[in-house]
This record gives structure tokens, sequence and C-alpha cells, in this order.
């Protein structure tokens, strides 16, 4: 999940490339970009109405609005991040694929599905218009729309930063590039564009990513190679182990307890995103039947589980094989180190004196006997630097085909979504509730070409304001939890009513900010916040969220006892106790959603135990 | 995707078989010459002849099984 990612890769930068691509790397790149293209102008044709441009006419079948659920999710910042965060954490950062998504698509598939899609609502905040009036709807659509064009924007710079230090491109080069061929393909064929071009990149990331676990663990002497080494270069046999080290903050190098995993990140962070970002379930919500729409998160589940095997086992594999030109262990170093040594800086011999970099080298990179920017490189390069270790060209231009693939399907997927809730929930309901099917088309085509150049502004801002990405991360918690509690509350307790929904919404939020700027202004409050003074941030957003949740539950419940509730006629299709699903057609017990999902659970369940 | 018209399946066979004809070929061109690129690690195994050929065989798989027009 982007807003669970672990550092940012925006602030990486060091001026030498990593790769040097060649005229065949060149080749591979230039026909993806061909054939995206070339898919928007195909789609072009079959986006003339509403239905069709922002839901993808709903006759997506469940693999495809299954793997585009996924995908949507899958990143290159995701990739790249988490990859160095297995690098720094080795396992644990597993508990983000696994805990932090399987059942929360599951619950989403099994039981609130059925609800999105029976209501025939277009989008999150129009259920929450449904279910708790225009108050709650414009809250939550207009949060949501900012955040869409911010992380545009953020994708759009990372990407450009990503290529400039791993292919040595411009920032203006790749960013123009990037959002012409982005603007264009969802323009023209809408949400339909955006699922094919998800589900191509999902095949891409596959196809260019998975040699390097492949060769890495061929060349590590297969997973008791690995477990070896690790060991033996690192001191302890924890970074294999995902639970067993989670009874006490300091006993894991991630810095949290099995508490924070379970309800912060288990609960309320994996089920506001799964459950409530519209960013995913729209695609699900694109689905040609209800049955389709409740076995896509099913069918996601098992690549969701599948993907750590491309993401963190590199991560691990480069404990122990990357290596200096001398034929040494090659350490990498922490983001900051990087941007406090290159260009040099008064703060990089600080700096060093915290990594595990050898004296010697330390000496060497201050004294300016190695240039920096070769001998520096942080736990984000881990995937890039792996790449480069194993693909020759052709291969290496696959490779970073899938990571430009993760970018560009990233933004298209935040503007997309920015582009329905902006013409259902923000435009029709406030500006022009009597425009024709057409009228909203244009103004949705329109607002995609505003949202991309509102985005590469936002990707400059944040560039440029020091500090501003940790705020953009922690933006997604803010909102997130509070409207799972509020979506929840209204699904499954028929007596939550309008007022209590938009104030248990807005105290949330309210709440989760006040925390966040609590402990910024006050460190000591992460004792409370966190329960544990030395709490990591990322463990510090996983208690945050769970108070945020547990706040707005508490003030829906308590505004719904002295208001009054809607009839429970109205709350058709809307809450669990009112509704009468409708009956799907017979399928034979291998097409169930329910066997697949209890093997999903045994899976998710048989891997927990294995790297307990 | 339902419905008539191109199926996303098949763009996706299109660009794996480009792919795979492009590194196939490297692959062979590299085995013919015996010239590999520097500073890449097992190059011995070929990786370029197997995976390139993978993805070819697959894209040839899906362009033909989802051609626009099957019935």
């Amino acid at each position: 999940m982007n807003h669970l990612a672990s550092p940012a890769l925006l602030a990486f930068f060091s001026a030498a490339p990593i790769a040097h691509i060649g005229l065949l790397d060149m080749i591979v790149i230039a026909v993806y970009f061909g054939m995206v293209i070339w898919i928007g102008f195909y789609l072009k044709g079959r986006s003339n109405t509403s239905e069709e441009f922002f839901m993808a006419g709903r006759e997506m079948t469940a693999w495809i609005a299954g793997l585009s659920f996924v995908s949507a999710n899958l990143g290159s910042l995701e990739l790249m991040g988490w990859a160095g965060s297995a690098y720094q954490y080795g396992i644990l950062a597993t508990h983000w694929y696994w805990i932090g998504a399987i059942p929360a698509m599951l619950f989403l598939g099994l039981v609130m599905m059925p609800f999105y899609y029976v209501s025939k609502t277009h989008s999150v905040p129009g259920y929450l218009f449904l279910r708790y009036g225009e108050h709650a709807r414009v809250l939550a659509a207009v949060s949501f729309a900012m955040e869409m064009i911010l992380m545009s924007g953020v994708n759009m710079f990372a990407m450009a930063v990503v290529m400039k230090i791993v292919l040595g491109w411009s920032l203006t080069f790749s960013i123009v590039v990037s959002a012409c061929a982005v603007t264009l393909y969802v323009a023209l064929g809408g949400l339909r564009s955006a699922i094919f071009n998800e589900v191509l990149q999902f095949v891409l990331i596959w196809g260019g990513a998975l040699l390097v676990p492949i060769l890495g663990l061929y060349q590590a002497g297969g997973v008791s190679g690995l477990k070896a080494q690790i060991i033996k270069n690192m001191g302890t046999d924890s970074y294999f182990h995902m639970w067993r080290d989670t009874g006490h903050f300091a006993a894991n190098p991630m810095g949290t307890h099995w508490t924070g995993i379970v309800l912060g990140l288990g609960f309320v962070i994996s089920f506001g995103y799964w459950t409530t970002d519209f960013l995913v379930v729209q695609r699900v919500l694109a689905a040609h039947n209800l049955r389709a729409a409740r076995m896509a998160p099913v069918i996601g589940s098992f690549f969701k589980m599948a993907v750590p095997f491309i993401v963190i086992l590199p991560g691990l594999l480069s404990l122990v094989l990357l290596q200096n030109s001398d034929g040494t262990r090659r350490q990498l170093v922490p983001e900051d180190t990087v941007k406090a040594c290159v260009p040099m800086s008064s703060d990089c011999a600080a700096s060093l004196k915290k990594t595990l970099l050898p004296i010697a080298v330390q000496q060497d990179v201050l004294n300016q006997k190695v240039t920096p920017q070769s001998e520096l490189h942080s736990y984000n390069e881990v995937l890039p630097l792996m790449m480069v270790r194993y693909l020759g060209p052709g291969l290496l231009g696959l490779g970073i085909t899938a990571l430009i693939a993760g970018f560009m399907s990233g933004m298209a997927g935040n503007i997309s979504a920015f582009s329905t809730v902006w013409t259902y929930d923000i435009y029709k309901p406030l500006i022009n509730k009597k425009g024709s099917d057409s009228h909203y088309v244009m103004v949705g085509r329109l607002s995609i070409l505003i949202g991309v150049a509102v985005s590469i502004g936002a990707g400059y801002l944040v560039q440029n304001a020091h500090g501003i990405m940790d705020y953009v991360q922690a933006l997604f918690s803010f909102f997130i939890a509070p409207l799972l509690g509020a979506i929840l509350m209204g699904m499954f307790w028929k007596r939550a009513t309008a007022p209590a929904g938009f104030l248990g919404l807005l105290v949330g939020i309210c709440s989760s900010v006040s925390m966040f700027v609590w402990v910024k202004l006050s460190p000591a409050a992460l004792g409370v916040v966190a329960l544990y003074p030395d709490a990591t941030d990322m463990a510090a957003n996983l208690y945050r969220a769970w108070w945020a949740f547990s706040i707005t539950v508490i003030v829906i419940f308590l505004v719904s006892m002295v208001t009054k509730p809607k009839p429970v006629t109205e709350l058709d299709g809307l809450c669990y106790s009112c509704t009468v699903l409708p009956k799907e057609e017979w399928v034979p017990w291998y097409k169930q959603v329910w066997v697949w999902a209890t093997l999903a659970i045994c899976i998710f369940a048989a891997l927990n135990i294995l790297f307990w | 995707m339902h419905g008539s018209g191109i199926q996303i399946w098949f763009f996706i066979g299109v660009l794996l078989l480009i792919y795979g004809v492009l590194i196939l070929g490297y692959g062979i061109f590299e085995l013919v010459n015996g010239c590999y690129p520097a500073g890449v690690q097992l190059t011995s195994l070929h990786t370029p002849i197997w995976w390139g050929g993978l993805l070819t065989a697959l894209g040839a798989l899906y362009c033909i099984k989802f051609r626009p027009g099957r019935a």
C-alpha cells in the first residue's frame, strides 16, 4: 500500500546512474509505451457513456478485476520500498503483504462487496451518501480527491527520481513522458484503459522481476544456503522470523509489538485500505456480476500472498549477495546518510557513524578517497542493484519497464479514481446536478487533464519542500481509519444515524491529525500514543490508526443514541440486517467463493506458521 | 473482459511475444558470439535464452488463444 510504504524514495539521490541501458533495452521500453497508447486509442470507442468511462461498463471478469485490484496497489514505490525494508528488517516486512492484506481482502469479497455492489454506488463516498447523507459524502470525497492528486504527483516525481538514479535520465524528461502517456490512455479509455494497463503491468512485473529471486537463490545455494549465510553475516536468525521476536518493542529491528501488528496493521489500516479506499474498491465495482465482484478480491489474495517472493526475497538475498568490486560484502545505508554525504555535508561523518559500514570505508568516504555516490547506496536501491547484478541487455530493459509500468499504473489508478470521485461526488451534487450523461463524461476527461497538471505541480512542491513527504505518507492514515469506522458502523449497525456518521468521521480525522501533531511537537507523547517512548514512526502509525478508529466508532455510537435513525425500509442494500441479498446463480463447489476463500485462509495460516 | 472486441489477454500475448523474440534473439546472438555483458552474474546459465523462450511460448499461446474474432 502506498500509504504504508517504508521510507519515501523521493529523497534518495546520487549522481552516477546504477545501470547503463543499451539499444535493446530502449526498444523494450519503447514497445511498452507504444502498447499502452495503442490500448488507450483502441478503448476510446468503448468509453462513451458515463457507465463505460467511470465504471468500465461494469463488465470485467473476476480474473481481470482481481488482478487489477492487486496491481493498483503494486506500484514501484511499493516494490522498491519494501525490498529495502526487507534488507533492514528481514522477513518482518512480509507482514504488510500477509496479515496486512489477506484477511481484509477476503472480508471485502465475502462480506462487504455485496453492499457496495447491490447499492449500485459509483464510489465509496457514494455509499456514505446513501447511508449517512451529503455531509459525510462531501467530507470523504474532498479528502480522497486531495489524496489522489497528491499521491499521483508523488508517484510521478518518484518515478522521475528513480529513472534519474537508475538510468541517469533528466527529471523533466521522465515527468513529461510519463504524464503524457498516462493522460492519453486514461483520458481516452477511462477506467477500462486503466484496468487493462494494470493487468498488463502485473504480468510485466512478474516477467521482469521474477528472475532476480530465481537467480539469487541459485547463487546463494537455495533457501538453506541463504539462511546459513545471513546468520553468519548478521549474527542472528531474527531475519527469518515474522512473529517470534514481536513480544517486546526492543526485541525486533522494526521496533514494534505484535499488538500493533494485529490491531493497527492487521485490522484498522489493512481493512481501512483494502475495503474502503476507492482506488482499489473501484476495480472490483467494475466486475460484471456480484459473483465476479466477490470472487475478484479472493483471486487477488492468492497473488498478494506471492508478491513477497519478488519483493522481500530480493531484499534478503541482497544481505548476502551484494558485493563491492573487491569482493567484500556491500553494506547499504539509510536514506539520510546518502543525503548527508552526496554531496558532502557537515552531517556526513555523524551520519556514517550510525551505519554498519566498516570504519576504513567511512574514512575513505570522508577523505574523498572514493566517490561517495559510487560507494553509498541506500536500502531503497536494493531492487535496481539486484537487477543490474543478474539482468543483461533486454532483460534489464524488461526489469526497468516493470518499474516504469508500476509507476504509471499507480498514477493512472490515482487519476482515474480522482476523476470518478470528482465527477460523481463533488461536481455532480455541488456544481451541476442536471448535466447530460455526455456532459459528465466530458467533465471526467477534463478532470483527468487538470488532475495530471495539478499532480505535476504537487510533485514539484513535495520534492522542494523538505519533510513534506512524511506528511503525505501520514495523510493516508488520517483518513483511512475513521473511514473504516464509519463504513463498518453503517454497514453492520442499523441504528447508526446520519449526523453520527458525519460527526464520527470528522472527529476521527481530527483526533488522528491531533495525535500526529502532538507527537511532532512533543516526542514524549509517543509513550502515550504508541505505548512505548522509543517506538518507531511505523509503530506510531499503527497505534494512531487504532485509536482513530476506536474514537470514530465511539462517537458514532454515542451520537446515534441521541439522534433519530433512518427507517429500516430506507436501509435496504445498505445495512447487513436490513438487506436480502440477491440469490446468486448456481455454480459447482469448485467455483464457490467460500471454497477459494477457505483455501486462501489455510495458505495464509500455513505461511505464518512456517515463518513464525 | 466480457463482451466482444480485443481481450486484454491478447494485448498481453502480443507484448510477451515481442519481448520474448527480442530477448531470445539476443540470447542466441550472445551464445553464438560468446560475448557476455561485463558485470552481469551467472551468464553461464544463458538466462536470455530460456527466459526469452518462455516469454515467446507464453506470448504465442495467448496470441493464438485470445486472437480477435475467435469464437
